[in-house]
């Protein structure tokens, strides 16, 4: 049987982090597109090695950095309550990292594709930074936007290294599909994995669809 | 009245230079910057804007001191209150042009001016459009209204006019100049165009490698005040022909042809795409209503 629990985890923690995500990634890729800071390749590099570094790598040092055992882990625990190994809150935490060059790059990307004498005429006429992100820059980089939230989204949806790897395979607290799939396989249930696997790559064939179709505008000509 | 002089290390394509102004605007004049692109012209207006901080300088207007980096004082570019048109269009493709327009507005500012604007400029049975469907024409004219909207002293124009046809570019400068009276605006004008130039400003500026090399009427500066002619135009070499012994040169002047007849020493420097000033002095031309 499917157990409907673990689906609800999964796309409770994709909404959750894309969330989350979303907040830090604005602020973050506003400052990487038009800062002249010395720090910024480094900042970048830091942004993009989730795309490279292999997720056991990511997962494995936040295991050891999130111990109780360890005296940051500890201090997290005694002064936060927060415990991030094998729970859904360290679940989070990975997937923001893990994701974040998912969300960050579209962003970025958009706001060094605007014309910069968009951002100065805003200036000009007397209007502050906060106005000019708000009501000019990013509703001019919607598609771009959209493309970060739904890759967000559909990234953590699909990971399994370092939730594996911090979140271990609690069931109902850190058992994500992409682990349930593992599982039944190891135990040999081929049929419970596949019917996972179809819902995964169902709904995550939908949600690029719908990005591919909003963003190409094709949406827009059907329903005129 | 703005008084201004600044000192600003640029990089250009032709290695560093050094951007070093110095002059002093009477208030409600229209002053026409000229010079090669890369000669520093358009980050004088972003430094005037206060979109970009010289390394030393004092930029007083009417006595308010915008900036001064001995006293390091720097006001931002939201507090100089002035009106800056771009060389791109900067229409925000996210609104209306009344939209545009109202964005510009202050807190609590009346939304009259809006309306008077849009007629000014002949947008009224546009201002529901977005700036996308829009021509070029279109969105300069609505940029340079948003630009009004909040009354300021200064209005500043970064070639505006470059990427629109001859006929569009005549109507915006009637425009521009219709609101600079009615305004009482002080104008700086960046443009490539003698006729433009001529045709719009009260003093020009030359610029060269970041420092003025020539200023004056513009008139008495393109003639470099040599001919006192009574027939004069500026124009831009398209062609050049040998035949036998004399050249036959066209040039463009506005949207008319005109062959010139040229001998080899009068030749010998010209080239294709030169700026040239024609001349004639003892002839009497037809007049004529068309």
């Amino acid at each position: 049987m499917i157990d409907w629990n673990t689906l609800i985890l999964t796309f409770r923690l994709a909404f959750i982090t894309t969330i989350l995500l979303l907040l830090i990634s604005v602020p973050l890729s506003y400052w990487l597109a038009y800062t002249k800071s010395r720090t910024k390749p480094v900042i970048e590099t830091l942004v993009s090695m989730p795309l490279v570094l292999p997720p056991t790598v990511l997962g494995f040092y936040m295991l050891i950095a999130f111990s109780p055992s360890n005296s940051f882990g500890n201090w997290l625990d005694e002064w936060l309550g927060l415990q991030l190994v094998f729970s859904f809150e360290g679940l989070v935490l990975a997937s923001i990292i893990y994701s974040l060059p998912f969300m960050v790059h579209p962003i970025q990307s958009g706001f060094s594709n605007l014309s910069p004498s968009l951002k100065e005429a805003s200036y000009v006429l007397g209007k502050s930074k906060t106005t000019t992100l708000f009501r000019v820059l990013l509703p001019n980089i919607k598609t771009s936007l959209l493309t970060g939230i739904v890759l967000a989204f559909a990234h953590t949806i699909g990971e399994f290294g370092v939730v594996l790897m911090i979140g271990g395979n609690i069931s109902g607290k850190t058992k994500v599909a992409s682990i349930a799939i593992y599982d039944e396989v190891e135990s040999l249930n081929y049929h419970l994995a596949n019917k996972y696997s179809l819902i995964l790559f169902s709904i995550t064939f939908v949600i690029l669809l719908m990005v591919y179709l909003i963003n190409g505008g094709y949406l827009k000509k059907y329903l005129k | 009245m703005i008084e201004l002089a600044i000192n600003k290390k640029l990089k250009s394509s032709s290695g560093d230079m050094l951007l070093d102004v110095k002059f002093n605007i009477p208030t409600g004049k229209l002053i026409a910057l000229y010079g090669k692109s890369g000669a520093g012209k358009t980050s004088l207006l972003k430094i005037i804007a206060g979109l970009l901080s010289p390394e030393k300088g004092i930029i007083k207007v009417d006595d308010k001191v915008w900036l001064d980096t001995d006293k390091r004082l720097n006001l931002s570019p939201q507090k100089r209150n002035i009106g800056f048109l771009f060389q791109e269009y900067t229409l925000f493709p996210n609104m209306t042009v009344r939209e545009n327009l109202e964005f510009a507005l202050t807190k609590g500012q009346n939304k009259k001016i809006v309306d008077e604007l849009l007629e000014i400029v002949d947008l009224g049975d546009l201002q529901f459009r977005k700036s996308n469907s829009l021509s070029g024409g279109q969105k300069q004219r609505a940029a340079l209204a948003r630009s009004l909207v909040q009354k300021p002293k200064i209005l500043m124009l970064d070639e505006p006019l470059s990427a629109l046809d001859y006929e569009m570019r005549t109507k915006l400068q009637q425009y521009i100049l219709q609101l600079h009276k009615e305004f009482k605006l002080t104008t700086i004008l960046i443009s490539h165009d003698i006729s433009e130039i001529i045709k719009m400003s009260d003093y020009l500026m030359e610029i060269d490698h970041g420092k003025i090399v020539n200023e004056g009427l513009a008139t008495d500066v393109f003639s470099h005040n040599k001919i006192n002619a009574k027939f004069q135009f500026t124009g831009e070499i398209i062609k050049i022909e040998k035949q036998d012994f004399i050249y036959i040169i066209s040039v463009l002047i506005g949207k008319d042809f005109v062959k010139v007849i040229a001998d080899d020493d009068e030749a010998r420097d010209l080239m294709v795409g030169d700026k040239v000033f024609i001349a004639s002095k003892a002839f009497n031309p037809i007049i004529k209503k068309i």
